[in-house]
């Protein structure tokens, strides 16, 4: 098997490897959904990559063309766009959220914060 | 127009209205009044369908008039009609439940919010479940989770927003690795529709690019499902959300999830492909006896009873896979009737112990001490689930551990059945831990004058606590239907 | 950037055919590259840079919060409307051909609607989500 006649599958597992090890190996809860966002993208490509035929025109019925990639593909991934835009939203609404409590978006500082003995007495209030 | 030709498009789309309109009122006691009619309206239509598929095995319904495999397909068999039955019934009780216990909870403002994103959560849970095209599945799920995550973080502690966002993590990292899944199978067969996808599969399940998508597929659902070791969002999204929000997911989430794995091992691949070709059935052994044993052994040391059960929902799970890993109808009809039996003892257990919330303050076991006394009632319930938890007979979840031992004979597997009695004795230890505060030792003086929970709180929980009882005496609705659903699924790959 | 003078006037200027553009967008959808999604998010942007250059207050008069709110619901509902007018034609839900006598002109004319729609609740999620995060910092200044 040729190494470059496959090369936007190796660029898809790039980015989506990148991705992952953001999310697992940043602390900064922003950065983890910037490697989120990374992940999820690169799951556009591996849709779209088998979509497209070289050579072949967008799907759009013309009588000079005979040759169309497939839109499918396309359609999904307007829906996976759709998904990952309200994931990132509710992510940094999350973060804004976490800031506006802990005042921090440090993932080791807050887990420090919440090992707090007052929680119990937090609890008890209305 | 006939009703009950639509009822599979109904099905979803009765809640999913009804989101908008709860938004659009921006009353809440308008929005709950229509959320409500709209979820037993579900229900309503669920029990349809269980008896329609009763009769004719199968039925498909072809969204916009597009024949299958080209459009979108709804199709409901034993399998899905049950859990259909399942999370509807569910949400019909909790969402009666949640109007008292929100009302504590979450800013009088935001309710209609609330009930807005329940709808949707409903409809997503449930779009899964009867939804025969994997990408949609996909949509479903994200629907889903997406409104989780926003019911997660309206808890009243701050700790649930931190939970909230590491199930938005985990639950995106899941969800992006089955659609890589679906990705991959899609290049492969050129189809999405799940039934064609078998018949196009059976040719090829040895070739490189199927086994990395069902790799893809198992990583990514069994993080949604909370297989051990994939459960660390677990325990705290269910510690930290509201109450209702936690009965509702601990009830219906995980078990959606499940159903979707098996849609994909026995429906799309085949059970040969997956247990006879692969390691997959030991893979899973070890597994769910890690969970069992790991998750019960750490709820037995937590010293919050919603995390105490959430870690013993984990193990719970484990008894689940444990079931998948038999590759038998028995071992199917195990995992099958565990997910009802447990998806109602733990939703009326979660129910239970918001009233205990709504009561005492807090259910941490420094504070709940006593509440045997003060809310004998309500720790009577828990006690009741807690048993049904062990596997105690008379109690729902009896029946699920007698047809696993069951399966574990059939393999002659004697170790299996002295594994899941052992397993069965940390549950003990960790309901003990409960009845311990609860009977044995006085209330705090300023809790000494708590009241029992009010009716609203009550009722609910106590029809699952009736149900956890019912069907450990009656089995016949559970293991009947998932008898059916396991050879089914069997059946269908054979 | 309120008192910047080229920014007001060619914001003014460019708004309307950013606008022109989405609708463009929209209706010319069924023959070429386009559709709702792109077009409720070209005409979000318009409102983002709207409100960029006359401020948050300003935007939030033109486009208040709860028709943004309603308009996200009201396209969810426009387009389940769709999906019952397929049942009520005697056709499956979101069926397009029984709705109109001519099955090709029904699929233009549901998915015309079903187009709108997605405009309306697409532009109104990036306004809302927009919003949100533009008045939390406001809020703490």
């Amino acid at each position: 098997m040729n190494f470059f006649s496959h090369y936007d599958y190796w660029v898809m597992l790039f980015l989506a490897m990148s991705g992952l090890f953001i999310v697992i190996a940043r602390g900064n809860l922003i950065k983890k959904l910037v490697g989120l966002a990374i992940l999820q993208t690169s799951v556009y490509l591996l849709y779209l990559t088998p979509g497209k035929i070289v050579g072949a025109t967008a799907p759009i019925v013309d009588a000079s063309f005979t040759v169309y990639s497939n839109p499918l593909p396309q359609v999904l991934i307007l829906t996976a766009i759709v998904v990952g835009v309200a994931t990132l939203a509710l992510g940094l609404a999350l973060v804004v959220r976490i800031r506006e409590e802990y005042d921090s978006i440090e993932e080791d500082e807050i887990l420090r914060l919440d090992l707090d003995p007052a929680d119990d007495k937090r609890e008890a209030k209305p | 127009m006939n009703f009950a030709e639509h009822l599979p498009a109904l099905q979803i789309v009765v809640p999913l209205v009804s989101a908008p309109l709860a938004v659009l009122l921006r009353d809440r006691l308008a929005a709950f009044v229509l959320v409500l009619a709209a979820t037993w309206t579900a229900f309503a239509i669920s029990i349809l369908l269980w008896l329609q598929v009763g009769e004719s095995g199968l039925i498909s319904y072809a969204i916009g008039s597009w024949p299958p495999p080209w459009g979108i397909e709804y199709r409901v068999d034993a399998l899905s009609s049950l859990m259909l039955m399942l999370v509807a019934g569910i949400a019909s009780v909790v969402l009666p439940y949640s109007r008292a216990s929100i009302e504590r909870e979450i800013r009088q403002d935001k309710h209609y919010l609330f009930y807005a994103l329940f709808a949707l959560c409903l409809s997503g849970l449930l779009g899964i479940t009867i939804t025969g095209d994997a990408f949609n599945l996909f949509v479903f799920l994200e629907i889903s989770s997406l409104s989780s995550y926003a019911l997660i973080a309206l808890g009243k502690d701050r700790r649930s927003l931190v939970a909230a966002f590491q199930y938005l993590i985990m639950g995106t990292i899941g969800a992006t690795f089955i659609v890589i899944g679906i990705g991959l199978l899609y290049i492969k067969t050129g189809t999405l529709n799940l039934a064609d996808l078998s018949i196009r599969l059976q040719a090829m399940t040895s070739h490189r690019p199927v086994l990395a998508a069902l790799a893809f597929l198992t990583v990514g659902i069994s993080l949604k499902l909370a297989l051990f070791p994939l459960h660390q969002w677990l325990p705290n999204a269910y510690a930290y959300a509201p109450s209702a929000v936690s009965a509702f997911l601990a009830a219906t989430a995980t078990k959606v999830s499940v159903y979707a794995l098996l849609r994909f091992y026995f429906s799309v691949f085949g059970e040969t492909a997956i247990f006879q070709r692969l390691p997959m059935e030991d893979l899973m052994l070890v597994l769910a006896l890690a969970g069992m044993f790991v998750a019960s052994t750490v709820a037995i040391f937590q010293d919050n009873l919603k995390r105490l059960f959430a870690y013993s929902s984990v193990a719970q799970i484990s008894y689940v896979v444990l079931g998948i890993s038999f590759d038998s109808v028995t071992g199917l009809t195990a995992t099958i009737v565990h997910l009802v039996n447990h998806a109602v003892t733990k939703g009326g257990l979660f129910l239970l112990l918001g009233a205990v919330i709504a009561g005492m303050g807090g259910v941490t076991l420094a504070r709940v001490h006593g509440v045997g006394r003060v809310m004998p009632v309500t720790s009577f319930g828990i006690v009741l689930c807690g048993l049904s938890l062990i596997g105690v007979p008379g109690t729902a979840g009896f029946v699920s551990k007698w047809y696993l031992i069951l399966a574990a004979l059939e393999k002659g597997q004697w170790w299996l059945v002295f594994l899941i009695v052992l397993s069965s004795l940390l549950a003990v230890a960790y309901v003990w831990r409960f009845v311990e505060v609860a009977y044995f030792h006085a209330p705090r003086a300023d809790l000494a004058g708590v009241r029992e929970a009010p009716l609203a709180l009550a009722l609910p929980a106590w029809i699952l606590v009736a149900a956890t009882i019912w069907f450990g005496v009656d089995t016949s609705v559970t293991v009947g239907s998932a008898a059916t659903a396991a050879a089914q699924l069997l059946g269908v790959s054979r | 950037m309120k008192n910047d003078m080229v920014l007001r006037v060619i914001g003014k200027l460019l708004i309307p055919f950013i606008l022109l553009f989405a609708l463009y967008v929209q209706f010319h959808g069924d023959y070429g590259p386009g559709g709702g999604f792109q077009a409720g998010a070209i005409v979000a942007a318009a409102m983002v840079f709207y409100a960029m250059i006359y401020g948050l207050s300003t935007a939030r008069r033109v486009l208040p919060d709860a028709l943004v709110e309603s308009m996200i619901a009201a396209g969810v509902l426009l387009y389940l409307a769709v999906g019952f007018a397929g049942l009520h034609f005697g056709g499956n839900f979101l069926d397009y051909f029984v709705l109109d006598a001519d099955p090709v002109a029904g699929q233009h004319r549901g998915i015309f609607w079903i187009e709108l729609g997605v405009a309306i609740t697409v532009c109104g999620v990036l306004v809302k989500i927009f919003y949100l995060f533009a008045q939390r910092g406001q809020d703490q200044e």
